[in-house]
């Protein structure tokens, strides 16, 4: 029998066909393209790789872009919880409303969260109007660059925690407390160690999604050289001076930090799934 | 419930004031700049920056592109999940990751990687420039960057759902004389149609709006590669604040009606489904 060895006999039809599409599309619009970029990089001698990844204002592009983005994370990661919380455990009129507003960010363009939070924030802006007697300047500044990362992974959090604690089985708090716990022991013996698989994922997508942000960025940071600068916006510039090299070597190593955060995602994943079996 | 485990009532209005100032400050409030800001200048302005030959050019392309990339994306998620949910073969871990990998890459660079193959300097570069066909800087590149990031839209609402209904209708079907496609058209679709709407109605939203990729292979020619969200650039850069926020108003009804239907599906996708679920063990 043809691929015995590949494929389970099924007496369906259509799957060489519809395998082969699959694959040939996925080679074609995914696979072949992203491997120019490591070809692209291969040709580079490695001082020239270096000394294009290493240069002074990418690497202030990188400190900016990692740093928001955890920053973002974790913001995120705390108020992403509470919002959870709430939407899960309690009940206030227009929480249906407000549950569907938490995808905003995944379905509002990124270019109109930019220049929407950018009008917000600069000087005269409905909040930056606020905040400037203080001396706290966000559009174009780096706080900047944080507010838009925020904004884009706010959903992330959200929409894995939600789950998980509708899902949660309340008696076992009620075991707990009928056993003497006060609230906080429930909550931090009990509760959140059955989130925190959960808020550890949606962090690391948050963090992975922030990182290669560029439209929302790119209006509210002013793109400062040196300042905020964002190591998205460095490939572009890179490509707009014909320096192809330049910029599969940074897309190369955004591409390797994507995928160090990825697979620590399916690493708390089955950790997550572990846990959640093991009596 | 046990009042031991339910919070106290102070504690639940501090919570969820706290949940709701904060989505205020970073969701209603830039929601409300867009339309503010839009009609600044009054509703003739308005419809003005709407109806100008460059933005009417804008909606156009952007429905073109976000058309063909839904199209292209629906026919292989169909095809993926068929293979992957009805068959059994060695690899599919593999291919179920690949599919997600787009969602992991930078919008950046996954414009980024079509100019390296197709661009002026790019792999295919001197053989496209002899025969005269643009891809980069051109349609035809916007098309591809978009099919690029909502890759994975459709296959991934399609795969899980697929998988859980198993094989057993299909092979019913099959073995009482259908043929492939009749067991497609009559069996499998109308079983998963409203995650495949689901799957096409987020896919349709990212290929309207997305920025990045297509401002990276764009080129930026006004009228005729700029779509929606390029044009809202576009005029953002020029000052033309009201304008900008007129075509970015249209996006954002966009993303409204997006987030309606996909909570209207969400419900009706608990509905059907553990309806589905109950016929299958009605002794559960």
């Amino acid at each position: 029998m043809r691929g015995a060895w590949f494929q389970r006999y099924s007496i369906l039809p259509g799957f060489w066909g519809s395998l082969g599409l699959s694959m040939l599309y996925l080679s074609l619009i995914v696979l072949v393209p992203l491997s120019a970029i490591f070809l692209k990089t291969a040709s580079m001698t490695w001082p020239r790789f270096w000394s294009a990844v290493t240069s002074p204002a990418v690497v202030a592009s990188y400190r900016l872009t990692f740093g928001a983005s955890l920053g973002a994370a974790l913001v995120n990661a705390f108020f992403g919880f509470l919002v959870a919380w709430v939407l899960a455990r309690y009940s206030f009129p227009g929480k249906k409303l407000v549950d569907a507003l938490v995808d905003l960010p995944f379905a509002l363009p990124t270019a109109v969260a930019g220049i929407a939070l950018t009008s917000l924030y600069s000087e005269n802006g409905w909040v930056g109007r606020r905040l400037a007697p203080f001396g706290i300047h966000v559009a174009f500044t780096p706080l900047g660059v944080l507010v838009a990362l925020i904004f884009i992974g706010l959903p992330f959090v959200v929409r894995s925690v939600q789950p998980v604690l509708e899902g949660a089985d309340r008696e076992i708090e009620e075991a707990a407390a009928s056993l003497g716990a006060n609230r906080w022991q429930v909550f931090s013996r009990v509760v959140f160690p059955i989130v925190r698989p959960a808020l550890l994922a949606g962090f690391a997508m948050a963090f992975a999604r922030a990182l290669g942000e560029y439209g929302s960025v790119i209006f509210i940071s002013g793109n400062m050289p040196m300042r905020t600068q964002i190591t998205p916006l460095l490939i572009v510039a890179k490509l707009e001076q014909f320096d192809y090299a330049g910029a599969a070597a940074l897309a190369v190593v955004m591409l390797a930090a994507s995928f160090v955060l990825l697979l620590a995602i399916n690493l708390l994943g089955s950790y997550s799934r572990k846990f959640m079996e093991s009596p | 419930m046990n009042r031991s485990i339910t919070d106290p009532a102070p504690l639940r209005w501090g919570l969820t004031l706290l949940a709701l100032v904060f989505l205020g400050l970073f969701v209603a409030l830039p929601l409300a700049a867009v339309f503010s800001q839009a009609l600044a200048k009054g509703w003739q302005a308005y419809w003005a920056a709407i109806r100008e030959p460059d933005a009417l050019s804008a909606i156009r392309l952007t429905l073109l592109v976000a058309g063909i990339a839904v199209l292209s994306n629906l026919a292989f998620g169909l095809a993926a999940a068929w293979a992957i949910a009805k068959f059994q073969f060695r690899g599919k871990n593999i291919l179920v990751t690949l599919i997600d990998l787009p969602f992991a890459v930078s919008p950046v660079i996954a414009g980024l990687i079509y100019v390296l193959v197709f661009g002026a300097r790019g792999w295919f570069g001197d053989w496209l420039d002899a025969h005269d066909v643009r891809i980069v800087f051109a349609v035809p590149g916007i098309v591809l960057a978009t099919i690029f990031v909502t890759f994975p839209f459709v296959a991934r609402e399609l795969i899980p759902l697929m998988q859980s209904q198993g094989t057993e209708e299909e092979e019913a079907g099959i073995s009482l004389g259908a043929g492939g496609w009749q067991v497609l058209y009559r069996i499998t679709l109308p079983n998963v149609k409203w995650s495949l709407l689901y799957g096409v109605i987020l896919c349709n939203a990212r290929a309207m709006g997305e920025f990045g990729a297509v401002s990276v292979v764009s080129g930026h020619i006004r009228g005729q590669t700029n779509t929606m969200p390029l044009h809202v650039e576009v005029l953002y850069n020029e000052y033309n604040f009201a304008a900008a926020f007129a075509v970015a108003s249209l996006l954002a009804i966009l993303a409204l009606v997006t987030l309606a239907a996909k909570s209207l599906l969400e419900w009706k996708m608990r509905r059907v489904y553990s309806e589905l679920r109950v016929e299958a063990n009605p002794e559960a």
